[in-house]
């Protein structure tokens, strides 16, 4: 900036100019779309970083406290606890992570931008796609800061780093998929804080009853069935096989089924509750 | 006032309800093209509601509307790649920059990036707003994020602008260059729908007006037509006794003609064009020992077609300062 103020009033001669100046682009196809959204999403992280604190920050703790305070009583000792629940870990953070994109979007709603999207000319789906094609960026850091810390407190995928980025690629498309639900109840719940509220009320639960903190074979009868078809221990199943460096085939195909299934059900029903909302 | 001119925007019997509230009732528009067409109405009266209609936001539940030719409904996708929105909240990203703004939209209509960001450049460097591209959006004031919307809405320039209410909560000064830039626009051939619930500001910029209250269209005409509608002009005089008010409102009454009881307790006025009858009429007043605080004698203003239309007035509310420093 140089010693003069900025010119802070509109000039109406340029505004004159500036309307008379244009000519209209071809329009862009859905992927750029989607893509220009996306980019979107990266600005905002980009100015508020620190909103990538609320998804880093539990998963620590939970790294921290179940790996020295349960581990010992766990496992036998906390290096083997660690060894067992850091791929669990690794789950959970990246799929409690996709609630968030139901908040951000439900923030969204509330705010006029919507409309001025609603009101160009473009594929309808691309503002939802791109958002999540954005939360994705968020998802993989989320589940790197699981990944970094895990190797910092002495964990070791068997897998080598090929197993490890082949876990985080599987958790990422998973959590992608789920993230079509929380998009809906985004659209669904009147505030950003029933969002945040509602989602965990689900998740906490489902990620509890799974095979993510503990071994299921000392459950009772009936709880361990539920842990066992829950799809989030299905997922940490084959997290963990992928980091192992054996993958498990049935469990890896049954988590990405799972994602299509959520995302083939939960994108058209997302898409007609964005139109009209 | 159609007949032989090409219509921007045609429509019959919109109306939308949300719940049990009927937000618009049945709402007909005849907008001729490359005009300023005014849209008043108090808060609540369906205004918006039917901006949003015609933008293709959402539909309508029953009635048609047709726009620069295209059906809302059927060929939104036509009308979209026409039209252009600026919103009632400032339809604006506040969580990114000035410049992010006009990029993202340079680059949702078609732009390259280069050619984005030229245009991001020029947009703000006519509206004023260069020496904030950088900032945050939330942290602009009233009026430079008014000018932004604006500006984001002519990245690529609409055939016709959908304008709701671009002046609420503004200063006068930033008021002015707002509308400054809506002669500006229709200057260079866009038809301007313009919502608003400042009578001044339809006054100001309007070619046509229709009046909405409650969802339904109650009046419609050039605002000249609109004030001939509740005679010439009116006759104001503020007592210094407001007790003696009944009897002025009978004097006057019989000296020129129909007396409205204003808010005021001590003022009342009386429908009145010609000057000579308003003499006689205050020289009455003299000779009954009403005393007078003072008295004008002015043309209508919109406020009075409105009160006249619809029997309560518009509501406006005090203009808010927003502009920070």
């Amino acid at each position: 900036m140089t010693a003069t103020a900025p010119r802070t009033d509109a000039d109406t001669a340029a505004v004159r100019r500036a309307i008379a100046s244009t000519a209209r682009p071809p329009r862009p196809g859905p992927l750029a779309t989607a893509l220009t959204f996306g980019w979107r999403g990266m600005l905002k992280i980009k100015h508020v970083p620190e909103q990538l604190i609320d998804v880093t920050i539990t998963p620590v703790l939970f790294v921290l406290m179940f790996t020295y305070l349960f581990g010992g009583a766990l496992a036998g000792s906390t290096s083997a606890y660690l060894q067992y629940v850091l791929p669990g870990i690794l789950v959970m953070s990246v799929v409690f992570t996709t609630v968030y994109s139901g908040v951000a979007l439900n923030t969204d709603l509330t705010k006029g931008v919507v409309d001025r999207f609603r009101s160009l000319p473009i594929w309808r789906p691309a503002p939802l796609l791109g958002a999540l094609l954005g939360d994705s960026v968020r998802y993989v850091l989320a589940g790197t800061v699981i990944l970094v810390l895990g190797v910092a407190l002495g964990y070791r995928p068997e897998g080598g780093a090929a197993g490890a980025l082949a876990a985080l690629a599987l958790v990422v498309v998973f959590s992608f998929g789920l993230s079509w639900v929380y998009s809906a109840v985004g659209l669904v719940l009147r505030s950003p804080s029933a969002v945040l509220n509602g989602g965990f009320m689900v998740l906490f639960p489902l990620t509890f009853l799974s095979n993510v903190f503990v071994d299921p074979r000392t459950l009772p009868g009936p709880l361990r069935a539920f842990v066992d078809v829950n799809p989030i221990s299905v997922l940490a199943t084959a997290t963990r096989s992928l980091m192992a460096g054996a993958p498990d085939g049935t469990a890896i195909a049954v988590s990405l089924a799972v994602a299509a299934g959520l995302a083939a059900v939960f994108l058209p029903v997302t898409t007609r509750l964005y139109r009209s909302r | 006032m159609t007949s032989g001119s090409t219509l921007a925007i045609e429509a019959t019997g919109l109306a939308k309800s949300y719940g049990e509230t009927r937000a618009v009732a049945g709402v007909d528009l005849a907008v001729p093209a490359g005009a300023i067409y005014g849209v008043l109405g108090p808060n609540g009266a369906g205004k918006t509601t039917t901006i949003r209609m015609l933008a293709t936001i959402v539909p309508p539940d029953a009635g048609t509307a047709r726009v620069l030719g295209h059906d809302v409904v059927t060929e939104a996708d036509a009308v979209r790649g026409l039209v252009s929105l600026t919103g009632q909240l400032a339809s604006v990203d506040e969580e990114l920059t000035g410049r992010e703004n006009l990029v993202l939209v340079g680059r949702l209509l078609g732009h390259r990036r280069a050619a984005a960001r030229a245009r991001a450049d020029e947009l703000l460097e006519a509206f004023g707003i260069a020496g904030a591209a950088g900032k945050l959006v939330k942290h602009y004031s009233g009026g430079m994020r008014r000018r932004l919307d604006i500006a984001a809405s002519i990245v690529v320039t609409p055939q016709l602008a959908f304008l709701d209410e671009p002046t609420t909560g503004l200063d006068p000064r930033s008021r002015n260059q707002v509308w400054e830039i809506v002669r500006a626009l229709v200057a260079e051939g866009t038809t301007v729908l313009l919502c608003t619930q400042y009578l001044e500001e339809a006054d100001q910029l309007a070619d046509g007006i229709v009046v909405i209250d409650r969802g339904r269209v109650i009046a419609e005409g050039t605002p000249g037509q609109l004030k001939a509608s509740v005679g010439n002009g009116a006759l104001h005089v503020r007592l210094l006794d407001p007790a003696r008010r009944p009897e002025a409102a009978r004097l006057l009454e019989s000296a020129v003609g129909t007396v409205t009881l204003e808010p005021d307790p001590a003022a009342l006025s009386a429908a009145c064009s010609d000057a000579d009858r308003a003499a006689t009429a205050v020289g009455a007043l003299g000779r009954a020992g009403v005393g007078l605080a003072d008295f004008s004698l002015d043309q209508p203003s919109l406020d009075e077609v409105f009160l006249s239309l619809t029997g309560h007035l518009a509501e406006e509310p005090a203009p808010a300062t927003q502009e920070a420093s």
